[in-house]
């Protein structure tokens, strides 16, 4: 009998060209809670799939108990007392919990029998773990809260050891996430070995016995949680990088370009991404917005630029207002001389399909040089596409190269010289950098210097707290959908990490 | 008395008009419910039509012509779960070059084959099915009112009709109480719920396709073994189609499904016996506006009558797992 409950030894994963997983190992101990902690993209949920049987690693080993397993589907991570309850629940909505339950581990072809089975199990499991819920309330009307009790108990009912949940407490009200861990607590105390992915600290500190972190697929460190602390662990999962040095002299900020009141955003299952976030940005000034992935950025981006529908606030670009709890539109605000560089450049930046040329105009098409009449001019638009690309440095310089063969830094080079290149009065960029090469990280952060210092108000929304620090002449950081604080340029990076995490680092500083 | 004559007499037709609609609408609620929509209930419907046919007429069995159409049909809907199931095709795409393929096929065979301008040679005896009496049926033929409801509405069709009808508890039966049922249905709502159950989604939705192919198969041989002696180019009509919207009206369910076209079959009842007959009050109307009348309906009927029609949620969307 060995006290490690699951042991993976050299698992990695590559998709195409993303090294999703790259040599994990961890060990898990029985009867244990096992945080597992790394920002959006980090290789979390791609472990754990892989665990579950959905992927299979390209190499590496899984041993359950001290036993080697292979995993080739989710059933054989059920034989092997493997549980998961998904980010996304894998529920049928107009299913009763009875059947969703029973699902795929029904005993017979008949089901009565199988029903009348299940029901009383379930009243054992209630009884047993305190997990009450109507076995015969349809999905579709249960509390996210309820909906992923269900999915706990799928994971009992199949007589799982091993428990998974994949950011439990994304869909959950604070209230409801204290209840999870209360059940989950009790798990624990049964003898279940448990496994919490999530980028929250918060939770890690509050439930969990042991973390590993998680870092661009790497497992970069495994901490006793008694014996780490949300400083450490915040670094671990940012990341200290080789200080980056950008040569800028002090902003010279002018009028107020853009203006941002009380604006909220709530997601599609209506959980508030952004809460209540005010702020100004002036012509010839940077202003970054740090804070660790999830925190409510990407919605903030997306609602400022009109992707994503506010729940409530106001914007006012150049002194007007826009209509972001309406009908704001994006190519609108491109003409009114709000630019948008977005975070993810694949699916909201570029056609990965298109040419090269086809892509230097995207969203400004409609303008009249590229046309004649109502079709385009092609030949214009390679002119002006190979202008871009001598003066943005793209490689290959090639405008009628498939845009998906440029490499990462040369496509964002693309969208960046789209969008600079309008002359626009606001400037919105996500993630400038990532996935980007050292070479190109450079010139980007110049150029967007440059930007500020002919009068653009530049927003920088990114995860790498040393690119903020590096380009901000202001710092807001975000946690939870909130700004919680505004620091200058100097801000000291541990300052910073504290606000990340949640902490308000005048007040710890008071104690 | 002589209403009561004539509305025996529509009805009695509408049972037998709705027979292939029930036949091809009970198919899609399989292959539907599983998540994968089909437009070629049309063209299965044909080509078993076809086969039926064929086969009937070559071997002189009705029971032979049955099986072949059935294997068409199940040959034609595996066609059709290949192109959306294992390569994640249009459905739509796929379920129209089945109609096309057939309709243009059925009519080239048949002529290469029998030489009859595209239909089968015509069927007699044993080659065709034949009407079934009820028991005690002469004896109760004359016995008022419920004498003819007896004798000549419920009595006197073809086992297939009574098939049809059977079929419809049962398809509930299956779907509702079986595992085979529960799954299916699961996996056209959620595939992802299948899949992280430990349940092949791909297998489990071919399983659905092959019910469609049998059920639509049944649909194809009623129309050219007991309907009509023989099959007829292009003899579906755009029936396949009236099934789905039937489909559609009946929301989803089995039940529902059978009312649908027991509608549909009376409209197309109603216009066949109002043919040349004037309407009191309206005076003549043309046979062509009659014909268009269930069309006309069906139009109506879905546009504002149903409420809203959720499909499966998970429907003609092929599963892709997510990454």
């Amino acid at each position: 009998m060995s006290d490690i409950a699951i042991e993976l030894k050299g698992i990695d994963k590559r998709f195409g060209l993303v090294h999703a997983n790259k040599a994990i190992d961890l060990k898990v101990r029985k009867g244990t809670i096992h945080g597992i902690i790394g920002e959006n993209g980090a290789g979390k949920s791609t472990l754990m799939s892989i665990l579950y049987g959905f992927y299979q690693a390209d190499s590496g080993e899984i041993l359950i108990d001290g036993q080697p397993v292979t995993i080739k589907d989710p059933n054989a991570a059920i034989a092997a007392g493997i549980g998961m309850v998904h980010q996304h629940f894998m529920l049928v909505d107009n299913f009763t919990v009875l059947e969703n339950v029973m699902l795929g581990a029904e005993d017979s072809q008949i089901l009565n029998a199988s029903i009348a089975k299940a029901r009383v199990e379930l009243k054992r499991l209630e009884r047993e773990y305190a997990l009450e819920v109507n076995p015969d309330a349809l999905i579709e009307e249960l509390p996210v809260g309820l909906q992923q009790r269900v999915e706990i108990l799928k994971a009992l009912y199949r007589k799982a050891d091993i428990l998974i949940l994949d950011e439990p407490t994304g869909v959950l009200t604070p209230p409801e996430a204290d209840h999870l861990f209360r059940i989950l607590a009790q798990l624990k105390a049964q003898g279940k070995t448990i496994i919490l992915i999530t980028h929250k600290l918060r939770e890690i500190m509050a439930i969990t016995d042991e973390v590993s972190v998680m870092r661009r697929g790497e497992m970069v460190a495994t901490r006793q949680t008694k014996a780490t602390s949300v400083e450490e662990l915040a670094e671990l999962m940012v990341g200290r990088r080789v200080l980056l040095r950008v040569d800028k002299g002090p902003a010279s900020p002018g009028a107020v370009k853009l203006k941002v009141e009380n604006l909220t955003v709530r997601d599609g299952r209506g959980v508030t991404m952004v809460d209540n976030v005010s702020f100004e940005l002036k012509a010839g000034e940077i202003v970054g917005i740090a804070g660790v992935a999830g925190n409510g950025q990407s919605e903030l981006l997306e609602a400022i630029s009109g992707i994503r529908r506010a729940a409530g606030g106001r914007v006012m670009l150049n002194g007007t207002a826009v209509d972001v709890t309406g009908k704001a539109d994006p190519a609108d605000l491109r003409q009114r001389g709000l630019a948008h560089v977005p975070e993810d450049r694949h699916h909201v930046g570029l056609v990965l399909k298109f040419e090269e040329a086809e892509n230097a105009i995207l969203g400004y098409h409609r303008e009249p040089r590229y046309g004649r009449g109502p079709f385009l001019d092609i030949p214009a638009i390679r002119r002006e596409a190979e202008e871009k690309i001598g003066r943005y440095d793209i490689r290959p310089p090639n405008p009628r190269l498939k845009t998906a063969n440029f490499s990462g830094g040369n496509q964002q080079k693309i969208v960046l010289a789209r969008e600079m290149e309008r002359g626009p009065d606001v400037l919105i960029i996500g993630q400038p950098t990532r996935g980007v090469d050292v070479g190109a990280i450079e010139f980007i952060h110049k150029r967007i210097i440059e930007m500020r210092d002919q009068g653009v108000a530049v927003l920088l929304v990114s995860v790498e707290l040393d690119e903020i620090r590096a380009l901000s002449d202001r710092i807001l950081v975000m946690f939870a959908g909130r700004v919680v604080g505004e620091r200058g340029a100097d801000a000291a990076e541990g300052e910073l990490g504290l606000l990340m995490a949640g902490i308000d680092g005048k007040m710890e500083a008071a104690q | 008395m002589d209403f009561y004559v004539s509305l025996i007499a529509i009805l009695e037709s509408t049972i037998r008009l709705s027979v292939p609609l029930l036949f091809a609408a009970l198919a899609g609620l399989f292959t539907e419910r599983a998540g994968v929509f089909d437009i070629g209930l049309e063209g299965k419907m044909l080509g078993s039509a076809f086969a039926a046919g064929a086969v009937a007429a070559v071997t002189g069995s009705v029971w032979l012509g049955l099986v072949a159409g059935i294997l068409v049909s199940v040959a034609l809907s595996l066609v059709h779960g290949y192109a959306s199931i294992t390569q994640r095709g249009s459905q739509i795409v796929s379920g129209v070059a089945i109609n096309f393929v057939v309709a243009g096929a059925t009519v080239i065979l048949g002529e290469a084959w029998f030489r009859q301008g595209g239909r089968t040679p015509a069927l007699s005896g044993g080659a065709r099915f034949q009407t079934i009496d009820l028991p005690f049926v002469e004896a109760l033929r004359d016995v008022p009112v419920i004498g003819p409801i007896y004798a000549q509405l419920l009595s006197g069709h073809f086992l297939l009709t009574y098939l049809a009808f059977a079929m419809v508890p049962l398809s509930w039966w299956v779907l509702y109480r079986t595992r085979f049922g529960l799954r299916l249905r699961a996996v056209g709502e959620n595939p992802g719920a299948v899949d992280t159950a430990g349940i092949s989604v791909v297998w489990m939705r071919y399983r659905a396709v092959i019910c469609c192919g049998i059920l639509t198969g049944f649909a194809g041989a009623y129309l050219s073994l007991a309907m009509t002696a023989g099959f007829v180019k292009g003899m579906t009509a755009g029936k396949g189609y009236i099934a789905l919207a039937a489909l559609i009206f009946a929301k989803w369910r089995p039940v529902n499904v059978m009312f649908a076209c027991l509608l549909f079959g009376f409209l197309d009842a109603l216009s066949i016996r109002l043919q040349g007959n004037p309407l009191p009050l309206i005076g003549q109307v043309p046979v062509q506006f009659m014909q268009a009348l269930p069309y006309l309906l069906t139009v109506i009927l879905l546009a504002g009558f149903i409420g809203k029609a959720i499909p499966p949620k998970a429907g003609g969307v092929p599963y892709v797992k997510e990454r």
